[in-house]
């Protein structure tokens, strides 16, 4: 059990990074008068970011990773969110097997 | 009361498909940082203070003895660019929240309670008991399955063989379906996806993360607006 100084400090720059960007949001918020183009753009926020997050993983990976992800986005269409990951998961394992 | 135990309740209720997908990565996360020399106390601190799993295996990619402190905090303010925008779009919807919760609210809004925080906002007031109803089980299973990785990470062996390391990319395309809207999300995804998996091949990590969603809207603006001249145009 043991805590570097030099660890800590590098833990620490990480946390007030995150906050700030956490926080920086706040700032923003009340001054966006939003066009309703802007608004869809504002709108579309979550699917852009979760899709830039795991794009290089679903696509610049392997087929079967990119199947897997088309398996998974099939289910997303009619499963709650635990059954898409099993789906996915299993998916993957299959088709790793295979390649 | 009662409605502050159900809000609590259906948050635990909300979050917890996503906790338990959140399991094997944490254990993979743990494994991976003992690799890199980071003991289980340090593991544990840093999901406690920073909680953000792309900057954190980020970082641990990066971390070396002496750790690069530059190169880490650089790279962990690139991933988390992306809480600029979901933070100022969930702002508006904290509005029963006193500052303090409004603090300590954002200190730990990752991707997942964001996004199921963004879709409980659609059809009811979000309140701090569901907030943090979501929170504090994910943030506490978080650290612990993250140090628990560092100690039994090397027993498990190669954790690719149960595909643990696609439950994330799994959780996350489910996450989007939640958000589906038709056309405009369909040039969102794929202008996201192709410009965020080009720049990682071309350019490398962390910059994918923000030429996804820079893209990704991008595409939702110029897709609106062809849906707006289109019911223009219409008698």
């Amino acid at each position: 059990m043991t805590l570097d100084p030099h660890n800590l400090l590098a833990i620490l720059g990480m946390a007030i990074a995150t906050f700030a960007t956490r926080l920086a949001g706040l700032a923003l918020a009340g001054r966006l008068q939003l066009s309703p183009r802007a608004q869809a753009a504002f709108d579309a926020i979550p699917p852009a970011v979760l899709v830039a997050v795991i794009a290089p993983s679903a696509l610049a990976t392997g087929w079967p990773e990119t199947v897997a992800a088309l398996l998974a986005a099939l289910a997303a269409t009619r499963l709650p969110l635990l059954g898409v990951v099993a789906v996915g998961v299993a998916a993957v394992v299959a088709l790793r097997a295979l390649a | 009361m009662s409605s502050l135990r159900d809000d609590a309740l259906r948050g635990l209720r909300d979050i917890a498909p996503a906790m338990l997908a959140a399991v094997p990565i944490a254990l993979l996360f743990g494994a991976l940082a003992a690799g890199r020399g980071l003991s289980p106390l340090e593991t544990f601190v840093m999901g406690a203070l920073v909680f953000a799993g792309g900057a954190q295996f980020a970082a641990v990619e990066l971390w070396a003895t002496p750790a690069p402190i530059g190169a880490i905090v650089f790279s962990t303010l690139l991933i988390n660019a992306r809480h600029v925008l979901m933070s100022a779009s969930l702002a508006p919807k904290l509005a029963g929240f006193s500052r303090g919760q409004t603090a300590l609210g954002l200190y730990y809004m990752a991707d997942e309670n964001w996004a199921l925080a963004e879709k409980r906002a659609r059809t009811h007031r979000l309140t701090p008991a569901y907030w943090f109803g979501m929170l504090l089980p994910f943030v506490a299973c978080w650290c612990a399955t993250s140090t628990l990785g560092t100690v039994v990470g090397a027993a498990l062996g190669d954790p690719r063989r149960f595909g643990a390391d696609f439950a994330f990319t799994a959780l996350f395309i489910a996450l989007v379906a939640a958000f589906w809207k038709g056309r405009v999300t369909f040039w969102t995804v794929a202008a996201a996806g192709l410009a965020s998996a080009l720049t990682y091949r071309l350019i490398g990590p962390p910059w994918h993360v923000l030429a996804g969603a820079l893209f990704g809207l991008a595409a939702a603006w110029l897709a609106a607006g062809d849906a707006e001249l289109a019911t223009e145009a219409r008698p």
